[in-house]
């Protein structure tokens, strides 16, 4: 185990893959948290704005605000599962490989 | 009708009227409906169903692993759907239909919450737990830390959230299926104590997460087709929905706005803290990604759930507004036609069940109570599971047995404490029964975002976290959770004193502490705690600790090593 420590500590790639992952998972750690409690405090204080229409009909900006924060958490999300499906999981694979070699 | 009555009349709190909603119905409101046959009908269907898939389980729970985890051979589809029948529970689904039919745009604040948990889980821990873990998060948060402490901890941590949540969900299932089935709530707590004990004990994880899967899709199909139903009644046009709903709301325009869900901007803050980390340290939900073959899966399969469960979210909010048009103008659903919102027969809970009867008639009734009976089951299932296992994995085998127990003795454990948890689960929902259970969900996901998940999160990228931190730090965020509650304005004020009125109101201005929702305060006396206590840690253990952090590091970040599946 501990020439596989040394190994994949030494491959660039560790760094790499690292340096990458977790860039990513803190900036949309981030992204969420600003989204999700950026509206909360549209609706703590700026009740008002959600509850002006859009245009001539009912349809308010705090609707379309409200569900789209729903849809940002799940884009968000597939944001992180796609590029670690391709490319986190890639550079996964040359290091386990290169250890193995 | 109380919770929603308390809800607009309390200008003090969020959290005692939104989390009923979380965490139930309220016992008070309820009234026994006549016997329902064809729910009755579906419901021994869906039972018949689930049994025999959990003899065909039972077969296959031979090992440990295939007790804690299904073997690790579940697909990410699968385990994406449930995770959604894990968490989507039958409160969510009367609840916040109930608050959207009562005022409007309030009840997608609230599901909002709920979701945005999700995102965090994927990013943070999802991965990190297959590559680290096997059976449960105390696994990976005790990697390179001492087995003992850390894994009590982590029992501890695990046990009380699950006790919070399950009597919540028994209450909540008791009274609900006293409305909807026409049963006793007695005869109702024991056959959903009953059912859960029989799934888990003899299907282990293979059972469990079949329910899981069963209900989510009949919950996702169910609503799915009310909200077509509504949509196809409005030629697809949201704003001839919005026109009616408004039309017929005696709050008019105001349901298209922001009401009075949030007044205390700090104590809606906390309770965001609380859903949005606390997610990422249920140990139920945690459990969930060791049933899956590898890193790649589990990520997956929290992506699939997010999208199962916004979706679910967005469809309540069209199923709010479409009560509000079909349920509301319709003698047959409430008391007083001049007053739809308030006379709703059976509380705002039943505006949701009523909706399905508006648009599918008597036998579509029946179904959509099944689900949701089918509902609770699922997450009381999954509750137990992961109760059982900090149980026979944690304390029993690592803490009792040093690591040393053999595999037949800790499946034996496992499945007594399920049966132990069962029984325990009734009582205290009887127990409870009269109580006001509220608060429960809410302290359930301070507790988990006070005690796991920091300790899981440091374990997994603090090198400097050491066992006694973890253990101290831990445990502060766990007791200050629990007091910090009961010394909050509605334990202190309407649970343990009962009071009313002006007396309340009084009372709950003048609480020590002034918030419901406490994880604003207790996550960081959680992770202050952790990095002051490793910080000081200067024992040969805390060397330990850290030298062990790099051979951890390796392995959460490639999988190198990591268990893999167990297939049959």
């Amino acid at each position: 185990m501990s020439t596989v420590i040394t190994r994949v500590r030494s491959n660039p790639k560790f760094a790499e893959l690292v340096a990458k992952r977790n860039s990513l998972a803190l900036s949309l750690t981030i992204a969420m948290l600003v989204i999700y409690f950026g509206f909360i405090l549209l609706v703590a204080f700026a009740k008002g704005f959600l509850a002006t229409p859009i245009g001539a009909g009912l349809m308010t900006w705090g609707v379309p605000i409200g569900l789209g924060t729903i849809v940002a958490a799940f884009v968000l999300t597939g944001y992180y599962v796609s590029r670690a499906n391709a490319e986190f999981d890639t550079l996964t694979q040359e290091i386990v490989e290169e250890t193995n070699r | 009708m109380n919770r929603l009555l308390a809800l607009l009349g309390t200008s003090a709190a969020l959290a005692l009227p939104s989390l009923a909603f979380a965490a139930g119905v309220d016992s008070a409101g309820a009234t026994k409906q006549a016997t329902n046959l064809p729910a009755i009908i579906m419901f021994v269907v869906f039972v018949g169903i689930t049994l025999g898939i959990t003899w065909w389980a039972a077969r296959r729970t031979k090992s440990a692993a295939a007790f804690y985890t299904a073997g690790g051979g579940i697909t990410a589809g699968q385990n994406g759907l449930a995770i959604a029948g894990d968490y989507m529970s039958a409160a969510s689904f009367l609840g916040i239909t109930g608050l959207v039919y009562g005022s409007g745009y309030d009840g997608l604040i609230y599901s909002v919450g709920w979701l945005v948990g999700w995102p965090i889980v994927t990013f943070l821990v999802a991965e990190q737990l297959r590559n680290l873990g096997k059976f449960t998060f105390a696994d990976v948060a005790s990697f390179r830390l001492a087995q003992t402490p850390i894994r009590t901890l982590a029992a501890c941590g695990s046990l009380v959230t699950v006790a919070f949540y399950l009597i919540a969900q028994m209450v909540g299932a008791g009274t609900l299926i006293q409305i909807l089935f026409g049963l006793d709530y007695m005869y109702a707590v024991i056959i959903v104590g009953v059912l859960m004990i029989v799934y888990v004990t003899f299907g282990g994880m293979t059972a469990t997460t079949w329910v899981q899967i069963i209900k989510a899709c009949l919950l996702l199909g169910g609503a799915t087709f009310m909200a077509l139903m509504v949509l196809i009644k409005f030629g697809f046009s949201p704003e001839a929905m919005f026109r009616t709903a408004v039309d017929v709301h005696p709050k008019k325009l105001a349901i298209m706005g922001p009401g009075s869900l949030v007044s205390n901007p700090l104590d809606t803050i906390s309770l965001g803290l609380a859903l949005m980390f606390g997610t990422a340290g249920l140990p139920h939900i945690l459990m969930r990604f060791f049933t899956v073959k590898d890193a790649k899966a589990a990520r997956k399969s929290v992506f699939y759930a997010t999208g199962f469960i916004g979706y679910f979210y967005i469809l309540t909010f069209i199923l709010g507004f479409g009560a509000i048009t079909l349920v509301a103008t319709n003698p047959e659903f409430v008391a007083d036609l001049k007053n739809p919102i308030a006379s709703i027969k059976g509380g705002s809970n039943m505006a949701v069940m009523h909706l399905s009867n508006a648009v599918g008639g008597e036998y579509f009734f029946g179904f959509i109570a099944a689900v949701a009976f089918a509902t609770i089951l699922a997450v009381v299932s999954g509750l137990a599971l992961a109760g059982a296992s900090a149980i026979s994995h944690d304390l029993y085998a690592s803490v009792f047995k040093a690591g040393k127990a053999n595999e037949a003795d800790e499946m034996r454990v496992s499945k007594m404490a399920s049966v132990a948890l069962g029984v325990l689960a009734v009582v205290l929902g009887i127990v409870f029964q009269k109580q006001n259970v509220a608060y429960m969900v809410g302290l359930a996901f301070a507790i988990a975002a006070s005690c796991n998940f920091p300790v899981l999160l440091m374990s997994i990228f603090w090198k400097g976290m050491t066992t006694r931190g973890a253990v101290i730090g831990g445990f502060l965020g766990l007791i200050s959770a629990v007091v910090m509650v009961i010394l909050a304005p509605t334990v202190s004020c309407n649970v343990i004193a009962g009071l009313t009125g002006d007396a309340l109101a009084a009372c709950r201005k003048s609480t020590i502490m002034p918030f419901d929702n406490v994880a604003i305060f207790s996550m960081p006396i959680a992770f202050i705690g952790i990095w002051i206590f490793s910080l000081l840690d200067t024992s040969k253990r805390a060397q330990e600790d850290k030298d062990g952090f790099e051979a951890q590091y390796i392995r959460c970040q490639t999988g190198i090593g990591a268990a893999g599946a167990s297939s049959h």
